[in-house]
């Protein structure tokens, strides 16, 4: 394999990692505070068809990009009431939004358009257009760190940098903020931040929504930045992927940026079979460059690289005890 | 109200650091706490004591600001204040130490005490301040605990220590503290009481609630008594005794000893042979046991915790398997293979009260009458045909055994994890003592139970011996073996070190065998 064909993989590397990252750290916020949330993938998908179809109308894909993030926390706003507020089952809501979302987001966009429960193609500002880091052209001339930095690195629409910037982001809210101490407080012991006077109902509420927000950016990305409108199911199983990936990270910012950057390495593999081919030497068949994340999965949570302890709370509605 | 006048009127002046005034609360049906009334004066240290289930604990609860009262006044430092919410209840100077921590296992001993008390949006400022304060707390009032220690990794003492910590950080000024000494070893305890009197040297008020009444008599100064919800009495420490107290939450007199008639020991029920069971590891937990037990008498197996009594119990119930023989009725029983388990042993005529009520005795999400099914659901009189189960009759019948065992409240449709331990093990005694077996398993009768419930469940018993059935009863509470046997075996290391008449044999004698030193020598 050549640098030329390297670039090119981790380029895509990148772009695939982008929604499985920004999907992976919505799930951190919301499981970090004791709300399983299996329902990434409806949220991404609402998502991407809010973003595909408001940019295909009104042209900017800001707005449009809006338009996702309000598609997404309502979603997730109606997982906080089913599971926070009416203390349902966590999964059975979020297996259930997974499955309104898959229907609700190609009826929708047939019956705006008509192309078969597809929105239009988008072009130009309606979608993330590249943007160009300083320097790329000038250093693009020097070896292998120049086209590294020219070719892999620059020229990303805005949500891959802001997807990478969550990271630092949400390690420093977490670790050095105080609304950072009481989410982590409240997914692992609610009742400790009940006696200490603060709100478990509002904390997490506040959690589910930074979960729709951050699904809202990655189903924006699919839509707008990965791919040039929105198609049925176009999220493929990203937001299990994105869960899987966050089991593999404990739970843990900097290690979600490397589980999903791994998973999304994976993916662009999968779509280059002759590279694989060509430095192996035999065929890899695709579904299992597929199945590859979640097996690494099981393997976490089976304890063979340590263990992957979830928030001890997670899962579980809270009510006051006598 | 007594305590506060009677300490002193040097300061009439001075309002009571708290004052509770016709509070009341109910659960449904449940009258929790019925106009409560106390007062209790700033710097000093008030006990509540009560039976479990009194209503000590739900009242702490509303001063906390967990339940909203029903009806009544709370006044602090002589002001009317409302407290909707733990928020409010911490604003108003009052810290409460829960029996069941309420710390963040994986967050450092700082991390615990800001948790809620923060001083702004980042948390270094919030850490290094509250490292300072700990060193000066830690100072003052023996608290000592590594600020940067992860709570999963400090004893439960410690782990207490930082509930204190937690309270004094939010300058708490009245300490709230249920049952603290539940979980603590003899040495933490004492360290506690010492906290406490430095905390009451310094002007704080603490309010301890227990049903230890050696607590009570040690470290408070008045002390109130709750008994089913009601405030029965305030009086001051000094001026009672442990019996008053005791029958004053009883509303009895409670009977240190077990009336009995002298027993009438009949035929051999079970004779055990050189019984051995080894355990999952492999290791040999009994190592060849030999007793009998006669109709109408009880035999007690005195010992350590862990020196084969529960294998005793388990083999003899048929959830373990071992080798040797047990012969009941003169025919002899399987220790392994299909016969070998409790359903065997219950239809040959064993009943097992077991020592861990709460796992091997019910399923605490079960309702009462479906828990007093498990073991005989098999009985036809539980069958409506060959393929349906009679609810109904169950009902009825887990109706009749609550009022005959006393269970309160008597609603067989209540979840078994809603009811008190004393409560819990009237249901399961009721299950097991009204199969009329030739043989009852009995282990930690009274483990978790109140004085009045303890009473009752001696006496039930008793009763069954005096009906001509052998008992095996395991405790580890010498007291309790000493008033119910009328043998004593004890057990050490997996085997029995020697019997003693109860009415012959003393604690030291017992003590010295417990501790494995031979039955010669101890004679």
């Amino acid at each position: 394999m050549d640098y030329a064909t390297l670039l090119q993989i981790l380029d895509s590397t990148i772009r695939l990692a982008v929604p499985l990252l920004l999907a992976c750290l919505a799930g951190l916020y919301s499981e970090r505070s004791g709300i399983f949330d299996i329902g990434l993938e409806g949220k991404m998908l609402m998502a991407a068809m809010c973003t595909g179809a408001v940019a295909a109308l009104s042209g900017s894909v800001w707005v449009g990009l809006l338009a996702g993030i309000a598609g997404s926390v309502i979603f997730a706003a109606i997982h906080g009431i089913a599971s926070i507020t009416f203390r349902g089952n966590q999964l059975i809501s979020g297996v259930a939004l997974n499955f309104v979302a898959s229907g609700i987001t190609v009826l929708i966009a047939q019956s705006l358009f008509r192309q078969g429960g597809r929105t239009p193609p988008l072009s130009g500002d309606a979608r993330f257009n590249p943007i160009t880091l300083p320097f790329a052209e000038s250093l693009s001339g020097v070896p292998v760190i120049g086209p590294l930095y020219s070719e892999v690195i620059s020229g990303h629409g805005a949500l891959v940098y802001i997807a990478f910037l969550a990271v630092p982001v949400t390690w420093w809210v977490l670790y050095r903020t105080r609304f950072g101490l009481r989410l982590r407080a409240v997914g692992e012991n609610p009742a400790s931040v009940d006696t200490a006077g603060i709100s478990v109902i509002r904390l997490r509420y506040a959690a589910v929504i930074i979960t729709g927000i951050l699904c809202g950016l990655a189903g924006a990305y699919m839509a707008a930045g990965l791919q040039a409108g929105f198609g049925k199911e176009m999220t493929a199983g990203r937001g299990y992927i994105a869960l899987a990936a966050l089991i593999f990270a404990k739970w843990r910012p900097w290690y979600a940026l490397m589980a999903t950057l791994l998973f999304g390495f994976f993916q662009a593999l999968a779509l280059r079979p002759d590279v694989i081919k060509n430095t192996m030497g035999f065929d890899v068949p695709v579904p299992a460059l597929d199945a590859l994340p979640y097996i690494l999965t099981v393997i976490v949570l089976a304890g063979f690289v340590g263990r992957a302890i979830p928030p001890r709370a997670g899962g579980e509605p809270y009510v006051k005890e006598r | 109200m007594t305590g506060g006048n009677a300490s002193g009127r040097q300061e009439t002046a001075a309002p009571f650091a708290i004052e509770l005034r016709g509070i009341s609360k109910a659960f449904g049906p449940v009258q929790a706490n019925k106009d409560i009334s106390i007062q209790v004066a700033k710097g000093s240290i008030h006990g509540i004591i009560g039976e479990n289930g009194a209503g000590k604990s739900t009242l702490m609860s509303i001063l906390y600001g967990f339940y909203k009262a029903d009806a009544g006044e709370v006044l602090i430092n002589g002001q009317p204040t409302a407290i909707p919410d733990s928020q409010a209840a911490i604003r108003a100077g009052i810290g409460m130490v829960f029996q069941h921590f309420k710390l963040v296992q994986n967050f450092s001993v700082l991390e615990n005490v800001i948790l809620g008390a923060e001083d702004g949006a980042l948390l270094r400022p919030s850490l290094a301040k509250a490292r300072k304060v700990l060193a000066e707390l830690a100072e003052e009032y023996e608290l000592e605990v590594e600020p940067d220690a992860v709570i999963e990794e400090l004893s439960v003492g410690h782990q207490q220590r930082v509930e204190i910590l937690k309270a004094l950080y939010r300058h708490a000024d009245i300490l709230i503290l249920d049952e603290p000494t539940g979980v603590l070893t003899p040495a933490e305890a004492d360290h506690l009481f010492r906290i406490l009197r430095n905390l009451k040297e310094q002007g704080k008020t603490v309010i301890l609630i227990t049903h230890k009444l050696r607590e009570i008599m040690e470290i408070t100064d008045t002390v109130s008594v709750m008994r089913r919800g009601e405030m029965t009495a305030t009086v001051r420490t000094a001026g009672t005794s442990p019996e008053e107290l005791a029958e004053l939450m009883v509303g009895r007199k409670v009977l240190l000893h077990v009336p009995k008639e002298e027993a009438k020991p009949g035929r051999t029920v079970l004779e055990v042979k050189d019984l051995r069971v080894r355990d999952d590891d492999g290791v040999e937990r009994l190592k060849g046991i030999d007793l009998t037990i006669r109709a109408g008498e009880i035999l007690g197996i005195a010992g350590v915790a862990g020196n084969g009594q529960t294998e005793l119990l388990e083999v003899l119930g048929g959830i373990a398997d071992g080798t040797g023989s047990i012969v009941l009725n003169g025919e002899s029983l399987d220790l392994t293979g299909k016969f070998s388990d409790g359903q065997s042993r219950r239809r040959q005529g064993i009943s097992h009260v077991p020592e861990d009520r709460q796992h091997l005795g019910m399923i605490m999400d079960f309702t009462a009458w479906e828990n007093t099914a498990f073991g005989y659901h098999h009985d036809p009189a539980y069958q409506k045909n060959r393929w349906l189960m009679d609810n109904d009759a169950i009902l009825e019948d887990t109706k009749g055994k609550m009022e005959r065992f006393d269970v309160r409240p008597p609603i067989p449709t209540l979840q078994a994890k809603s009811f008190s331990g004393g409560n819990q093990q009237k249901i399961i005694l009721a299950r097991e003592i009204e199969r009329n077996p030739d043989l009852l398993l009995v282990g930690q009768p009274t483990r978790g139970v109140d004085i009045g419930a303890i009473e009752f469940i001696h006496k039930r018993i008793v009763e069954l011996r005096d009906a001509g059935k052998a008992v095996l009863l395991v405790s580890v509470e010498l007291d309790e073996i000493m008033s119910l046997s009328d043998r004593i075996a004890v057990m050490f290391d997996g085997r029995i070190m020697g019997e003693r008449d109860p009415r012959t044999t003393n604690e030291r004698e017992l003590g010295l065998l417990m501790a494995g030193v031979s039955g010669e020598a101890a004679a």
